[in-house]
């Protein structure tokens, strides 16, 4: 198994989010965590990623049979785990071409790998801008300045694909996309899925899982997956609603 | 603690002691010092220098010392600067030529010429150089003997040395600095650059006087630095006089990189004519107390003044930006940036007042003060002012204090760039902003080097340098190199 959590507890400032959480992926597989808002969806990712303030107070992470719990950051992206954020952080000064040469080659040295040269670096910084659409210019800009809610999510897809990470994790990647973006973000998500990777979908809406087609779909409410199932619980949940589940918990 | 100045005529040396705490002690024994040694400060002069400094002595001696009890002094306590001895040297020590003549600062590609003072005294081989375009630069006293109408018009002519403390003391004994005298129509390649080595072995005080003239449609590039050779104390109150005649430009680069027993009062009054243009950049690396007094008086119409400043301090560092432009005529444009990164118990100030005058209209005024505070004892006063009294006018001014962004440091170390080095890419990118002001490119490498270096906690030095500069507190791990990106 590639991730396995288990009685996962999250805390933030005392509060508990996550409340006893499990959920096991493998390679190859794609999983989608919907649920209404403030359930802790974005706890999770955000857990898993090490992010700090994110206490967790019971359970374990463990990533190809390491508990990550306790890593810092950039060592659990090191490891392989990518996390595509729901509001992708401005950083004016800081251009994309240089972020993603300092990221990358951290990961090569992490590796034993020698730096990249400006060449090579180059040419895979063009072949994966292909793969979402990125305009030239793009890529010259400070990370996320000024860009487009559209332009965002893609540059996210775009340092998912430079980063080739093991499991990535999207949290509410289709808010704020138009359709068009959303058909280039799942583009580029399909054409990067394979047998040596997974990942882990979060989002609101049925809409992304039209273009990314799951292979589990688990409903995520109070701080613990509730139900899991295929691909139709997600359209079940289209039709129905969130307070079908508050009804079915309640009963 | 307030604090005077005993003599001792036979080593011509000046004390500051600790004994006597009253303000007239101090100002007496300046005065006395000043008729001591009349003869020596009075070598060069021409009769009516000689009068302009009684005159600013007089004026001294009715000013009153700053204290934090003044409002341009609050957040910048002198006290300790003032409660040590020096010595003060009313001729160029002779050991000291040595390193003047050695010393090279030799930046790659920067098409430029040196001159180097050591303790405030020149310490060139020869008197005036005249270049090949006309330009004449040399040492202010050599200025005085040679071109003495040029100084006298010039001497102590602009807004600030009237008034301020320091620069009436300044304008009373300054015997040597750096003089330029650009004339019309030459527009130089080539940057001076003036090197202020700080070489002491024991405790010094300097008073530098600096005179640049710029032509008619003439351009000069100046490089000035202050560094220190060692780690002992030192007290520096410079003076700069920087006249712009109609359609002159200047690009002016102030470099600071003392050690952290300095204080260095730096006044730099700049005079601007019709249709002149000041770009002023001051980069300050390192240093015990700097104050940067910046005054500009606009007084013709068409004129542009960017005053942008740079400032990234720790230990118990203190930097202080004083900015006053006097916008006397009308349609022209003063732009203020200065940003600075503040680590451990550093403190810093920036007091930027711009005056737009009553018939001042169309004028365009904007300031900006941006500080990143990286310690909870880390400290900033800043105060951007506008004073208007024109009414058509665009303005505006601003000021932020913060610390490094958590999110943008999350999301740097979540796509595997550490720490250490996620905190360093966010510094030089605040940074960056100001580094990019600088149009000559060769010093703009080297100061964006310089800067990467002093971020990363490494000695601001460039290699093979004899100049040591600030010594830094504590070891950064820092891996990948910026640089190479």
């Amino acid at each position: 198994m590639l991730l396995n959590i288990k009685n996962l507890h999250v805390s933030i400032n005392n509060k508990e989010i996550i409340k006893g959480l499990n959920l096991g992926i493998n390679y190859g597989e794609v999983h989608a965590i919907m649920g209404p808002n403030g359930t802790g969806k974005s706890t999770l990712a955000a857990a898993i990623s090490g992010k700090p303030g994110y206490e967790v107070t019971k359970g374990e992470i463990v990533y190809k049979g390491i508990n990550i719990l306790g890593m810092s950051p950039e060592e659990i992206s090191w490891e392989g785990i990518f996390l595509g954020f729901q509001y992708p952080v401005e950083i004016p000064g800081v251009s994309i071409t240089n972020f993603l040469r300092a990221a990358l080659n951290e990961h090569r040295e992490h590796q034993g790998l020698k730096p990249l040269t400006g060449s090579e670096f180059l040419s895979k910084l063009n072949e994966k801008k292909k793969l979402v659409e990125i305009q030239s210019k793009l890529t010259n800009r400070s990370v996320n300045e000024g860009f487009s809610g559209g332009e965002k999510k893609k540059n996210e897809i775009f340092q998912m694909a430079m980063l080739d990470p093991t499991l990535s994790i999207l949290d509410e990647t289709d808010s704020g996309l138009d359709i068009d973006a959303l058909r280039i973000v799942a583009n580029g998500v399909n054409t990067l899925r394979s047998e040596v990777n997974a990942f882990l979908l979060i989002t609101h809406y049925q809409r992304l899982l039209d273009y990314i087609i799951p292979d589990f779909v688990h409903v995520l409410y109070d701080g613990k997956i509730v139900k899991s199932g295929g691909k139709e619980l997600a359209l079940f949940l289209e039709k129905k609603g969130y307070n079908w589940i508050k009804e079915e918990l309640i009963d | 603690m307030l604090n005077y100045y005993i003599v001792d005529m036979e080593k011509k040396f000046l004390k500051l002691n600790d004994k006597f705490n009253k303000q007239t002690s101090l100002f007496n024994d300046l005065i006395n010092l000043f008729e001591e040694n009349k003869n020596q400060i009075f070598k060069n002069d021409t009769k009516k220098i000689s009068e302009v400094r009684k005159q600013a002595l007089e004026k001294f001696s009715k000013s009153e010392l700053p204290t934090l009890k003044h409002e341009k002094w609050r957040d910048t306590d002198l006290s300790k600067t003032l409660s040590k001895n020096y010595k003060y040297y009313f001729d160029a020590e002779e050991n000291n030529s040595e390193i003047g003549k050695t010393f090279k600062c030799v930046v790659p590609q920067l098409d430029s010429l040196s001159f180097t003072f050591v303790n405030g005294w020149n310490t060139f081989e020869s008197e005036l150089i005249t270049l090949e375009d006309g330009i004449i630069i040399g040492s202010f006293s050599d200025a005085m003997k040679k071109f003495p109408e040029i100084v006298e018009q010039h001497f102590a002519k602009t807004f600030q040395p009237e008034k301020d403390f320091f620069s009436l003391l300044n304008t009373s004994y300054a015997q040597d600095g750096f003089f330029i005298y650009v004339p019309d129509n030459v527009n130089s390649q080539k940057s001076i650059q003036i090197v202020n080595i700080i070489n002491n072995d024991e405790n010094i005080f300097l008073q530098p006087r600096n005179l640049v003239i710029i032509g008619k449609n003439s351009k000069l590039s100046l490089i000035h630095c202050h560094d220190s050779v060692n780690q002992k104390n030192s007290f520096t109150n410079s003076v700069t006089e920087i006249f712009l005649n109609e359609n002159s430009n200047i690009d002016y680069y102030k470099l600071q990189n003392l050690n952290n027993q300095s204080t260095l009062l730096n006044h730099t009054n700049f005079y601007q004519n019709t249709n002149s243009n000041i770009s002023s950049n001051s980069i300050s690396l390192n240093g015990g107390l700097i104050r940067n007094e910046t005054c500009v008086e606009i007084e013709g119409e068409g004129c542009a003044a960017n005053v942008y400043g740079l400032f990234l301090m720790d230990d118990k560092q203190h930097i202080d930006n004083h900015i006053f432009i006097d916008h006397k005529k009308s349609n022209c444009v003063s732009n203020e940036l200065f940003k600075g990164i503040l680590d451990d118990n550093a403190s810093a100030v920036f007091n930027g007042h711009v005056l737009v005058r009553q018939d001042s209209q169309k004028t365009e005024a904007f300031q900006s003060n941006k500080n990143i505070l990286l310690t909870d004892t880390a400290k900033i006063n800043t105060k951007p002012f506008l004073e208007i009294y024109a009414d058509d006018v665009k303005c505006s001014h601003g000021a932020t204090v913060g610390q490094l962004d958590n999110e943008a440091l999350f999301y740097l170390r979540s796509r595997g760039i550490s720490e250490n080095n996620a905190r360093m890419l966010l510094m030089y990118a605040f940074a960056a902003e100001v580094i990019n002001k600088i149009s000559i490119e060769p010093l703009k490498n080297r100061i964006d080097d310089m800067v990467k270096k002093r971020l990363r906690g490494e000695l601001s030095v460039c290699d093979q340098c004899v100049l040591h500069c600030g010594t830094p507190e504590k070891e950064i791990d820092f891996e990948i190199d910026l640089s190479k990106i």
